[in-house]
């Protein structure tokens, strides 16, 4: 494939993200932070994210299975998870967590369980399309392109 | 050669003494990981020296260290929302400290309630910026300090 191709759909993928709500401004936020002394540092920082939410979904899941649930230590994971979500711009994932910590302070485990859920779905979401994000935008580096910058006329 | 009595240069601490470009020091706190990396990064690319902390006692056993050698930060920027001690605390203690009070603090948060902002504004912060933080707040705010 032609590498003003590549760029043309790693620019729509990226676009259709942002569409969709997935993500928000603050991603953009994170790729001006980005220049060429550290050309990762959205990745990396991303990866830090999955990293730190896999172990607090992983953590919810187990205070939420307690017989007597201690919203103590489950409210302040997903507050956690609700402000990392929003500085990398995982905007259906902080939104999931805004919802989930109202059922929280009801005290509403039911309604907690299916939050939880709801989480889950929208973190691994993002998850799977940021992934391929930086896939595509490999697949340009390694032919030798630069990755375009975000256009912001939407 | 005579040694003076106390051989304390055992304990010297290298800073760079280079005040050429007036770099400010500034201590970050906060206890979420993704935030810590990326207000030192905001912080570095507005040409500052950043230090994180990721709890307030960490900043303050870290400030005290500073305070042995007669060194103190140019700024404190710290999240509100802290398990512990809380940023609103940790203010309270810098502002209570003859040593550190002129040193400007800014607390972060992600939720902008006026009774927490003026809270904050009344007991000394500089400023109280809403998280996530953006390159343009964090630019605005050096230069405020600088």
């Amino acid at each position: 494939m032609e590498l003003v191709q590549m760029q043309k759909n790693l620019q729509d993928y990226t676009k259709s993200l942002f569409l969709e709500g997935i993500l928000d401004s603050q991603f953009l936020q994170l790729q001006q932070l980005q220049d060429e002394s550290n050309p990762d540092f959205v990745s990396q920082v991303v990866s830090l994210f999955f990293q730190d939410s896999d172990r607090i979904l992983n953590d919810l899941s187990l205070s939420l299975d307690q017989q007597v649930v201690d919203f103590k230590k489950v409210d302040p994971h997903v507050h956690q998870l609700k402000g990392s979500s929003s500085s990398i711009g995982a905007q259906r994932v902080k939104n999931a967590c805004v919802v989930f910590r109202s059922f929280c302070e009801q005290q509403n485990v039911e309604g907690c369980h299916r939050c939880l859920q709801q989480v889950k779905q929208e973190y691994y979401l993002v998850k799977n399309r940021l992934e391929t994000l930086f896939k595509l935008e490999q697949q340009i580096v390694a032919s030798g392109g630069m990755i375009p910058a975000m256009e912001l006329g939407f | 050669m005579i040694n003076s009595g106390s051989c304390s240069s055992l304990m010297e601490v290298d800073y760079d003494d280079d005040h050429s470009h007036e770099e400010l020091h500034v201590l970050a706190v906060d206890d979420n990981l993704i935030d810590r990396k990326l207000v030192e990064k905001l912080l570095k690319i507005s040409s500052c020296k950043v230090t994180t902390a990721e709890n307030a006692i960490r900043a303050l056993e870290y400030l005290d260290a500073l305070t042995n050698n007669d060194l103190k930060v140019n700024l404190i920027i710290t999240d509100y929302c802290m398990p512990g001690m809380t940023g609103f605390e940790l203010l309270k203690k810098v502002k209570e400290s003859s040593y550190l009070k002129e040193v400007p603090v800014v607390i972060m948060s992600s939720e902008n309630i006026p009774t927490r902002v003026n809270k904050c504004l009344a007991s000394g912060a500089q400023m109280f910026m809403q998280k996530p933080l953006k390159l343009s707040d964090v630019e605005k705010l050096i230069n405020v300090i600088s």
